[in-house]
């Protein structure tokens, strides 16, 4: 019996998701809409003073990029399990916590990296220094992907949940704090002209770390709400 | 029903299985085996358990008390084999709206690594044809069960576990899927399904399951 | 382990075990912490600095400890339930998580008190207050989804693996909130080598360490004695047990 090796799996459920994600396009644009005019409220509402905005532009970024990424995170795996798919692939003989990865990826790539990308318009807008760019870019191509894989866990464990969007919330931010810290901080010193490499080690070991171990939590999280 | 006691001679055997759902006792004390090559009809009044009992002969469901075993061993040991020959269509068939027919029976077909099924003339086979570019989601829920379906055409697997197969089909798609049973069996291959109806061709004489609601099997 | 443990994976085996246990906890709780906290509160000298206001640490670092020890606790319940599936190991996480929340309240409650005369307000953003806040969330989130389910067996799945996955954040969560901000008084009694408090005062905080100990304990012990006869209310001896009471 020829059997698919696990590669093969893992990009076959990418492709798959991306181009169901490709008919849905407003379920990963919101988000960055969403994004741009939560960013956008500040200048309103602080004053559009540069100094002032500067001064916590790394902070309204970042908190407005980890409430960005909850928004399409119910979508994550709940279509899926409405339509038996999860099921499907808790059969497959590859093990779960490695398919998920490929559903994290997609992820990812719609909700993290189009926050890289969009993150000279974020800093432009909130008059960041310049020298801040680059570090705000790095920091969140770093962070992303530990808040995609946070981010599954707490999609995972509500799956069961009708209207769980709130309740993963709840869960998930205690868990963004770390990221918060040490991203701001590195975007902080990097508008100041001071050396970022500590902090952004930090932030990749705890995305290396996040995205490691959360694959089994989101096996177990979705075993238990096919059950 | 036959009671076969002895696991190794089994491909899948079930040993105990009681499931309690939600407080309530849908069968206690189970006990059967499946040998290759059977046909299994697993029928019972509704909430009696019969996707439950298939949901637990696949592993997705644990039992409340009891184990089933592949091939003689618990499946937790024995599961990726057991993966690579198992074929699940549950009450949700895992079509995915988004998707065209052609796209859902591509996808399928990739997962489970089966080379060379021709795709057009399957869909000409399963009614299909004409409609494989349409979102499966504009689909009527028969056409959307014969999408679904799609993969009993295009699998090695020889473990079958089919949850109400035949719901939403017409009396031609009904025929069509006892065509396939029948071939499936004379393979060698063996099927386990829940039906309320009683299969309409003579050469599928499948052994009998049946649940009733007080949580007996007969 | 698992030998030993098996008898206790039966629900009424276990009640039984807890029974017996409670009044032993229930005493030495009343022991310890009446000692404790008379000594700590009338009898332990005052600060040269404090004053007397330094007193509310008897209160609150047992309290801040056994927050955490909770969390801990809880998060091993989680890893039992999840890996031998004993049905009492999933009914410990909520009997648990409402006394680790309860303990952590008051851990915030007595450090605004203590902080009104250190600081001269109510609430800093310090690096321990800050990280209880953040344990209250992450106890906040463990029962909010315990309670989301319909289903109190799914429920308790979710809350274990999420206890788990909380329990490997927090150190990441302290030492990232400890380097946000390193305002507080360094730790005082983690260096026993060489305490910085002094024995007089030590030894009533020791006794009030124990004596939550025992409180975490036997409160933890009074929940999962009713969720256990809660799920467990269908069968014979519980209501037995019910009858008896």
């Amino acid at each position: 019996m020829s059997q698919l090796s696990g590669r093969q799996t893992w990009l076959t459920i990418l492709k798959r998701d991306l181009r169901i994600a490709a008919r849905r396009r407003s379920d990963a644009l919101n988000p960055l809409l969403f994004l741009l005019m939560v960013v956008t409220l500040f200048p309103l509402g602080i004053g559009p003073g540069p100094d002032i905005l500067a001064r916590v532009a790394p902070g309204i970024i970042w908190v407005a990029a980890l409430l960005a990424s909850l928004l399409g995170l119910e979508r994550l795996f709940r279509d899926d399990f409405q339509d038996g798919t999860l099921e499907q692939m808790c059969l497959l003989p590859q093990p779960l916590a490695f398919t998920v990865t490929a559903k994290m990826m997609v992820h990812w790539l719609l909700s993290g990296l189009p926050l890289v990308i969009l993150s000279p318009l974020l800093a432009l807008l909130l008059s960041l220094p310049v020298q801040g760019w680059w570090a705000l870019a790095l920091t969140l191509l770093l962070g992303t992907p530990a808040l995609s894989a946070l981010g599954a866990i707490g999609a995972a464990l509500t799956l069961q949940v009708q209207r769980g969007s709130s309740l993963v919330s709840l869960i998930l931010i205690p868990l963004f704090i770390p990221l918060l810290i040490f991203a701001t901080a590195a975007v902080e010193n990097a508008s100041m002209g001071l050396a970022v490499h500590g902090q952004l080690a930090i932030l990749a070991a705890i995305s290396v770390l996040t995205v490691t171990l959360a694959p089994l939590a989101v096996a177990a999280g979705i075993r238990m709400s096919v059950n | 029903m036959t009671q076969v006691t002895s696991t190794n001679s089994s491909l899948l055997h079930a040993e105990q299985l009681s499931s309690i759902r939600g407080g309530r006792v849908l069968f206690e004390n189970l006990n059967f085996s499946v040998s290759a090559g059977q046909l299994w009809q697993v029928s019972g009044p509704n909430g009696a358990g019969k996707s439950s009992l298939l949901r637990i002969l696949t592993g997705l469901l644990e039992p409340s008390a009891g184990a089933v075993y592949f091939n003689g061993e618990p499946l937790s040991q024995s599961w990726s084999e057991f993966c690579q020959q198992l074929l699940f269509i549950g009450h949700k068939a895992a079509v995915k709206s988004e998707l065209s027919a052609l796209e859902n029976f591509h996808w399928q077909q990739q997962l489970s690594a089966v080379g060379t099924v021709d795709a057009w003339e399957l869909l000409e086979k399963l009614g299909l044809l004409g409609l494989e570019d349409e979102l499966t989601a504009r689909l009527s829920a028969g056409q959307q069960r014969r999408v679904a379906l799609t993969r009993l055409w295009a699998t090695q697997a020889s473990l079958w576990i089919l949850d109400e197969p035949f719901t939403a089909l017409d009396v031609q798609g009904i025929a069509l899927l006892q065509q396939r049973f029948v071939e499936h069996l004379a393979s060698g291959g063996t099927i386990i399904f829940t039906s309320h109806q009683s299969l309409t061709l003579s050469e599928l004489a499948p052994e009998k399951l049946f649940l009733d609601a007080q949580g007996d099997a007969l | 382990m698992w030998r030993w443990l098996h008898p206790y994976a039966k629900p009424e085996a276990t009640y039984n075990l807890l029974q017996k246990f409670l009044p032993w906890f229930v005493a030495l709780t009343l022991v310890t912490l009446v000692t404790g906290v008379i000594w700590g509160l009338a009898f332990a000298p005052g600060d040269y600095q404090q004053g007397d206001s330094y007193r509310i640490i008897f209160l609150h670092v047992p309290a801040a400890v056994f927050s955490m020890g909770a969390y801990m606790g809880m998060a091993i319940m989680g890893a039992v339930a999840l890996i031998w599936q004993i049905k009492t190991a999933e009914w410990s996480i909520p009997a648990i998580a409402p006394v680790g929340a309860a303990l952590t309240i008051v851990a915030l409650l007595t450090g605004a008190i203590w902080g009104k005369p250190m600081w001269g307000t109510w609430w800093v953003w310090d690096a321990r207050l800050t990280s209880e806040l953040i344990l209250l969330f992450l106890y906040v989130g463990v029962m909010a989804l315990y309670f989301a389910f319909d289903d109190a067996r799914t429920g308790a799945k979710a809350a274990a693996i999420l206890s788990l996955v909380g329990v490997i954040n927090l150190p990441i969560i302290h030492f990232s909130v400890e380097w946000w901000n390193t305002l507080h008084q360094g730790a005082t009694i983690t260096k026993f080598e060489r305490p910085s408090i002094a024995t007089s005062m030590l030894i009533p905080l020791v006794i009030c360490l124990v004596g939550f100990a025992f409180l975490t304990v036997s409160l933890v012990i009074m929940r999962l004695k009713n969720e256990i006869l809660r799920h467990e209310l269908h069968r014979p001896w519980a209501q037995q047990k019910l009858e008896q009471d």
